[in-house]
């Protein structure tokens, strides 16, 4: 049987309080009583809207809009990276983009997150992996559908893979996931 | 450089949530006790001490921008020097080394590093989505933030390359949490056993909650002073612990902030750069490494972590270091998670690279005398986390690093039963100990290694 809940789960809200218990008289004896006092805790808001800029990694997020995937390359050394960056490590150079949407991908780890963040608590469970692709030089985080996130299994590891898009595009790097390729 | 030695330390209670005082009363219960510690008054530790680092990681967490200085402030130590560090985890590692700076080039002769966090003003779920906005926001965090996967994809890598078990993971919690038993300021400590690990809820598979250390609020500090400030404190009425302890190495690294865009380097290229000066000079490691690289491990990988390699590396070089498990008496190490104590063994040189998972349950890294309720192969040799570590004791990021001083201090001063009310956590005849500090998925590590003189 599996294990019930003994605790009920916590939340920030509660009643508003128009002023709170203390000493009617403000005498020696009922300042110093004030140190014996619960610590008063209110609730502070805080939102904000950045608009943030995806700069020179823009065409790798245009890119997925059109359902291809970019990759970074030095054109001297060839050192390809799957994340974008515009200018390699080790040379200083400036990159090119490369296509590698139809390069040969595998999962190389990954884990399924049972919780996580508030802003993804919704999507639990779900699968991270980190992919790595044929002739590229570094890995790829991404989301991976497909997999029973009840069953994880360390052969995963090493399943081929290829990528999928979202027809909507978000603008965000999971536009792309990817799915154990059929066949 | 001048020497530096680390004189006094306090923690304040470590716990869940510390409504009961704001980060600035909870900095001063460590703080104070520190003082107290060295037999001074406040106004005279006041008048001598020459300025001071804080550490805190969030700005989130207390909603509080410049927060260092309201430390500042609340000690009374304005107007003297002070700076605020961060780096994630390592914050407080970081905190330490910068305090040991100001003395070691003769900017300060005493100076005191404290740090705090406060991460109980969010629920769980908005404190992990914090401290994953410490991902890149536009490549990582989108995909689902979350640290706890970050690292149990790393492990997940280490058991398919490696062979390291769960079970192997759960050794270290087992053995830091039976550890925090017998420290008072832990937030945490029960007696549990492998099983209690594996049935505890699945966090980020194959992390369980008992695998992964807990949200917290506490402070700690440091006091770090030079010959100079010695004999001045000394000359104030300062009592302090002989045999005094000595700051003899220091080390950092660092690696990139998206876990994927690790390189995966070559063998030569590991023995070159990497490669203890331990498994340089050893033919029958070199083979083993050979062996490794040619069944596919690449360095670092997600697998290791090459800041703490470096780190380490870089520290054991400082303190004359060639056999860190045998050279060193105990390590605190940044247990986040019971996977990523297994990946430093083998970043700081305790076993070889893939070796960390039977290295966790051979017992060396276990303290004699206690009773974990596990059969283990092999003698305590290098007792790692005898405090309890991050996992039992909390991580309020910022003090983290310095509780780790703290207790190093106390190790090698061997006062461990007058702060902890009870000497089984006390190492034996402790010489030399090293803490080490770890942010992110290993952006920035530190390694300070503390030396008992004489």
């Amino acid at each position: 049987m599996a294990k019930l809940p003994s605790q009920r789960e916590e939340t920030l809200g509660g009643f508003v309080v128009h002023g709170v218990p203390f000493p009617v008289g403000t005498d020696e004896e009922s300042l110093e009583f004030l140190k014996k006092m619960a610590p008063i805790q209110i609730e502070q808001e805080y939102r904000i809207t950045y608009l943030h800029s995806y700069g020179q990694d823009s065409p790798w997020f245009a890119a997925l809009t059109n359902k291809r995937l970019l990759a970074s390359r030095d054109p001297a050394s060839g050192y390809t990276t799957a994340n974008p960056r515009g200018h390699d490590i080790y040379s200083g150079n400036e990159t090119k983009w490369i296509d590698i949407t139809d390069v040969p991908a595998h999962v190389h780890a990954f884990t399924v997150c049972y919780f996580g963040s508030q802003e993804f608590l919704p999507e639990c469970p779900f699968v991270l992996a980190l992919i790595e692709f044929d002739g590229v030089n570094t890995l790829l985080l991404t989301r991976l559908m497909g997999v029973d996130p009840d069953a994880p299994s360390l052969d995963w590891i090493g399943i081929d893979v290829s990528p999928r898009f979202l027809r909507n595009s978000k603008l965000k790097p999971t536009d792309v996931y990817f799915v154990p390729k059929s066949g | 450089m001048r020497p530096v030695y680390a004189i006094s330390g306090g923690v304040s209670k470590f716990a869940k949530a510390r409504p009961d005082k704001t980060f600035q009363a909870i900095i001063k219960e460590a703080y104070d006790y520190a003082i107290a510690d060295i037999g001074l008054d406040f106004p005279t530790f006041t008048k001598i001490v020459d300025g001071s680092v804080a550490s805190y990681f969030s700005d989130h967490f207390s909603r509080q921008l410049m927060a260092g200085i309201m430390a500042q402030d609340y000690l009374g130590l304005c107007p003297k020097p002070s700076h605020r560090v961060e780096g994630g985890g390592a914050t407080g590692g970081l905190c330490f080394q910068e305090a040991w700076k100001s003395i070691a080039s003769g900017h300060m002769d005493v100076c005191v590093a404290y740090g705090f966090e406060t991460m109980s003003h969010v629920e769980t779920w908005k404190g992990n989505e914090f401290i994953a906005l410490a991902s890149d926001v536009s490549f990582d965090y989108p995909v689902g933030g979350f640290y706890s996967g970050y690292y149990a994809m790393m492990v997940t890598r280490h058991m398919k390359e490696f062979g390291t078990t769960v079970e192997q993971m759960a050794h270290v919690s087992v053995k830091n949490y039976i550890n925090a038993f017998h420290n008072p300021y832990a937030q945490k400590s029960q007696r549990i056993s492998i099983k209690d690990v594996r049935n505890a809820p699945m966090v980020a598979w194959p992390l369980t909650r008992l695998d992964i250390c807990v949200m917290s609020d506490g402070a700690a500090a440091t006091i770090l002073c030079s010959e100079d400030g010695l004999r001045k404190l000394e000359a104030a009425g300062a009592k302090v612990t002989r045999p005094l302890v000595k700051v003899t190495g220091i080390g950092r690294g660092t690696d990139m902030m998206r876990m994927a865009d690790r390189p995966h380097v070559d063998y030569d290229f590991f023995m070159e750069n990497y490669a203890t000066e331990q498994e340089k000079s050893s033919d029958e490691t070199k083979a083993y490494y050979k062996k490794l690289w040619e069944h596919g491990t690449r360095y670092p990988g997600v697998h290791s972590f090459r800041a703490g390699r470096t780190a380490g590396n870089m520290a054991w070089k400082h303190a004359g270091i060639s056999d860190p498990l045998h050279e060193l008496d105990f390590v605190e190490l940044h247990d986040a998670y019971t996977s990523s104590e297994i990946q430093t063994y083998e970043d700081l040189g305790l076993c070889r690279y893939g070796e960390g998972g039977p290295f966790a349950e051979s017992g060396k890294a276990f303290l004699p005398n206690i009773d974990y309720g596990l059969k283990l192969k092999d003698k305590p040799v290098c007792a790692v986390n005898p405090s309890g570590g991050l996992i039992a004791c909390g991580h309020p990021v910022g003090a983290t690093g310095l509780m780790q001083a703290v207790f190093a201090v106390w190790q090698l001063q061997e006062t461990i039963k007058a702060h902890f009310r009870d000497d089984q956590l006390q190492v034996k005849d402790a010489k030399r100990g090293a803490i080490h500090s770890h942010a992110g998925t290993g952006t920035y590590v530190t390694v300070s290694v503390l030396e008992r003189e004489g």
